[in-house]
């Protein structure tokens, strides 16, 4: 184990969460779903690499790392944009326009659902409930959410994400 | 736990409190369908065709997942049952294809009866199927996917059952597959149990697939001729032009010590029994010093000219014996009879891969001290000392993952290294090589942890193997046998090498181990000293003794054997023998377990060495009677006309026959004629006859006769076959199947065993 921390894929903030991880539940594997969830929050998704060190860290095989991953609809094995815009179509967005939102932010950007803009800003999915019926339509990009929204503010929103990608410059 | 009284289908049933309803009812002969359940894996409840009615519950209850209590009343057969069943059949159905006429699963699916059974042939879902290709996992293990139905038995069976955990599934839903831990390749110890338990056609096997349907063979139950352990293997056989041959392995019906395990070898070894290379011709050495093929008269002529006149000019010490590891008792027996009593010499010996004897003789004088394979399963604690019984002992490993899964056996090992069944070991002692002899000592003297944990064990199996031969076995034994409730099993190499040492095959010791009162040559004592005639049963001792030796060129060699081994091609007259799969007979697993093999493989051109013993005693000039016990009391037997009548329980037609004074046994090449004689002569093999017939293993005993003098001096000719997973000795090479799946797993078998 000492081994693989010292060439750990994570950062320190990182990997010092997932040794407290590992051993706060009774059965280790326990910590496996959260420690999937944090490793998307850095890494972006669940590359290879991400997958070995936590099968390692929890003692499990790879195998078994991947067929709970691949359960969940919310991690990934491919990298999204920097942004990941997630567009609720579920009843109560739809009804007041998801799927509007949904259009613009298609033709704004020019990718479809799951698929990510050439620079790697931007990457676009229609999801479901994001919790925020009593404010449709909304969306979720990373962990902030939009609400209220209408078509036309589609292309602001995408400025200032925009800017906010070239103030802190490329990753 | 105490027993509860409980009511189904308005049967009162009596089971132990906790009992799974799905076991009450299956004991009780009340049929409950499941695709996921299965005994002895961890519950799914993932099917949902088990569904029960339970009084005073509002919903369907799953009988895998309900335990029984006093007063339950529960019903497992109504409208509402099969509509719920049939319900779940049309879901199922929903995705899975209907290529049941081209499936190797058709006739024996169990999706495919439920269907039938429930009438859900129709479905209500419109939908398209989603289709993909199907997946080549290793040369074993095909995976089609649209036949999946997720019962996860494959995945509960190679993790839990076989400890590898090379399947599992990923995704969710409708796209929810069943994966191998190496993307599309499956690294792992290719037993094919993944196989053999898919209640449908997803997963098929390499060598079986698109063969034939199941209800055109026969199946034939017989034991294994791989390795030491005597699983039974089933052996789907189908009639060709020239004979039978054997298109799978299995052992689906659960009978013998094996349960429903079986090995890569026992699984997809079969295949040598068709090779190419098989001998069908006698081969008799020509003038000019090349083998060529001869009838079998000519053949019999040849070698029984030669032995006879060696033997009247320079005496049976000038000849020599060699029997095999991989023939029945009762050719074994005959073997040594007829080296001991025909040919008058006492140079008989075997390619030794344990030291039986040893064993023998240190439980000299005791009774009930050997463990059969079946009380490694329910025994409390084990002590496993050396050797890696993964490899070498499949269906050993297998059972004591089963022991410490289900029963919380204590398993103790004491290695030279880091073994796979570590993991099951509740505690584990590192023994360096060569320092194996001093662990009965460490063991007495209880000062370490692990001595002090197996002192407090109340009943023990020590398990061990070749690392103890001679005097150290002794010890071993010893310091177990001071001790109240220790039994012991030892571990040897081949399907019949404890049968080979029982029947005495063995220079010094008579059948039995009783000795021989001139101890004739060992093998390594013959190979090198100038023999006048050696005959080679079943081995191949040129190979790992570089024979012909100056000394011994012209020593006269007759070689039996299915291969034209090193040792055959030298030989002067060879004779083609058939498999352990092509012949009747008993065999002795290295714990001591006697049982009956059925003649299943048919090969044209070939005789069991039974037969070819007789003939060549005859060719001889001996009486077979005085050889095979036939027409003892009298010439006038049953020959089959009153079976029909009498059949029913096992011994009643020999009470018929005994009770009309006719002859058993009218057939010297009856295998059972010796049978008869072994149990009376061989000391321990006084076998339980009706359960050896029904196809149970039979224990014996292992003890030696008075007088015995130690066998340490012969340890050197001890050579351990360390047979891996996916070798057979002198077979593997044969067989195709073996080869391919050693091939696909050599560039990823260290990882795999390391995992």
């Amino acid at each position: 184990m000492t081994d693989q921390e010292s060439i750990s894929i994570f950062s320190p903030a990182t990997a010092a969460r997932f040794d407290a991880l590992v051993l706060k539940y009774p059965l280790k594997r326990s910590a496996l779903v959260p420690m999937l969830l944090y490793a998307q929050d850095e890494i972006g998704y669940l590359s290879d690499a991400v997958i070995a060190e936590i099968a390692q860290r929890i003692g499990i095989t790879q195998l078994d790392v991947r067929s709970v991953a691949s359960y969940y609809s919310m991690l990934r094995f491919k990298p999204a944009g920097r942004y990941n815009v997630q567009v609720c179509t579920n009843i109560c967005c739809m009804l007041r326009g998801g799927y509007d939102i949904l259009d613009r932010f298609k033709k704004e950007l020019h990718i479809g659902h799951k698929e990510t803009t050439a620079d790697g800003t931007f990457s676009l999915e229609e999801v479901e409930c994001i919790g925020a019926c009593s404010w449709a339509p909304a969306i979720q990009v990373n962990y902030d959410f939009h609400d209220e929204l209408k078509p036309d503010l589609v292309p602001g929103l995408i400025d200032a994400y925009r800017g906010k990608a070239a103030a802190k410059g490329a990753k | 736990m105490p027993d509860v009284t409980f009511t189904v289908d308005g049967k009162k049933l009596t089971a132990p409190a906790g009992t799974l309803l799905i076991d009450a009812c299956r004991k009780a002969g009340i049929e409950i369908p499941a695709f996921c359940y299965y005994p002895g894996l961890s519950l799914q409840a993932a099917c949902r065709m088990c569904v029960v009615r339970q009084e005073k519950v509002p919903k369907l209850q799953t009988a895998c997942t309900t335990t029984v209590a006093e007063g339950q009343v529960f019903i497992t057969d109504s409208d509402e049952i099969a509509q719920a069943r049939k319900g779940t059949l049309q879901l199922l159905l929903g995705n899975h294809p209907l290529d049941c006429p081209v499936c190797d699963k058709g006739g024996e699916c169990e999706l495919q009866d439920m269907v039938f059974k429930y009438g859900a042939a129709e479905s209500t879902y419109a939908d398209a199927k989603n289709h993909r290709e199907e997946q080549q996992w290793s040369p074993a293990v095909y995976y089609d996917r649209p036949r999946c139905i997720f019962c996860y038995r494959c995945v509960r069976v190679c993790g839990e059952g076989m400890d590898v955990f090379a399947l599992a599934v990923q995704n969710r839903g409708s796209s929810a597959v069943i994966a191998p831990n190496e993307g599309t390749q499956l690294d792992c110890e290719q037993c094919g149990n993944c196989i053999d338990i898919c209640p449908v056609g997803a997963l098929t096997s390499g060598s079986y697939r698109y063969q034939t349907r199941p209800w055109e063979m026969n199946h034939v139950s017989t034991i294994c001729t791989h390795c030491a352990d005597g699983c039974k293997v089933t052996l789907g056989i189908r009639t060709t032009a020239d004979g039978a041959e054997i298109l799978r392995a299995s052992n689906r019906d659960s009978s013998g010590i094996n349960d429903d395990f079986l090995c890569a070898k026992g699984r997809f070894g079969f295949d040598f029994v068709a090779s190419e290379q098989r001998l069908t011709k006698p081969l008799v050495r020509n003038a000019q010093g090349n083998l060529e093929p001869a009838t079998w008269e000519q053949a019999f002529q040849a070698a029984a000219s030669r032995l006879k006149a060696v033997r009247d000019e320079k005496g049976g010490n000038a000849i020599g014996v060699i029997g095999s590891n991989r023939t029945t008792n009762e050719e074994n027996y005959l073997l040594q009879k007829l080296a001991r009593t025909v040919l008058a010499t006492n140079n008989i010996d075997h390619e030794r891969t344990t030291d039986y004897p040893a064993f023998a003789q240190a439980l000299a004088g005791t009774t009930g001290k050997t463990a059969s394979l079946k009380d490694i399963a329910t025994a409390p604690a084990i002590l496993l000392i050396g050797g890696n019984p993964t490899e070498e002992h499949p269906l050993l490993a297998n059972l004591l993952r089963t022991a410490v899964r289900l029963n919380k056996t204590r398993l103790y090992i004491a290695n030279s290294g880091p073994i796979k069944l570590d993991r099951q070991a509740r505690l584990t002692q590192l023994v360096p090589d060569g320092d194996f002899a001093k662990l009965p000592a460490f063991l007495e003297a209880g000062a370490a942890d692990f001595a002090k944990a197996i002192a407090a064990e109340e009943s023990l199996i020590v398990v061990f193997g070749q690392e103890f031969r001679g005097e150290s076995a002794g010890k071993l034994v010893a310091w177990g046998l001071k001790r109240a409730s220790v039994r012991f099993a030892y571990l040897g190499d081949h399907s019949n090498s404890r049968g080979a040492a029982d029947m005495g095959l063995l220079p010094d010791l008579l059948p039995g181990y009783s000795p021989a009162p001139v101890p004739g040559k060992t093998l390594g004592q013959m190979l090198s000293s100038s023999l006048g005639a050696l005959i080679v049963v079943g081995a191949d001792p040129f190979t790992s003794h570089k024979f012909p030796s100056e000394a011994s060129k012209k020593t006269f060699v007759v070689a039996i054997d299915l291969f034209l081994t090193p040792t055959a091609a030298a030989a002067d007259v060879v004779f083609p023998a058939a498999s352990l799969y092509e012949k009747s007979g008993t065999v002795t697993n290295t714990f001591g377990d006697v049982q009956l093999l059925r003649k299943a493989a048919d090969r044209p051109g070939v005789k069991p060495e039974f037969e070819i013993l007789v003939r060549l005693a005859l060719a001889l000039g001996a009486d077979i009677k005085a050889l095979v016990p036939i027409g003892v009391s009298g010439t006038t037997g049953d020959l089959g006309q009153s079976r029909g009548a009498q059949m029913g329980e096992a011994d009643r037609h020999s009470v018929y026959i005994k009770g009309h004074n006719l002859e058993p046994r009218l057939s010297p090449f009856d295998p059972i004629a010796l049978l008869d004689e072994i149990a009376q002569t061989v000391p321990g093999y006084s076998l339980d006859r009706i359960n050896l017939l029904a196809g149970n293993s039979v224990t014996t005993e292992i003890g030696a006769g008075p007088g015995f003098v130690s066998v340490a001096a012969l340890s050197g000719e001890i050579a351990p076959a360390h047979d891996t997973l996916f070798t057979s000795s002198a077979l593997g090479r044969y067989s195709d199947g073996l080869n391919k799946i050693a091939q696909h797993q050599s560039p990823a078998q260290s990882t795999a065993a390391a995992d």
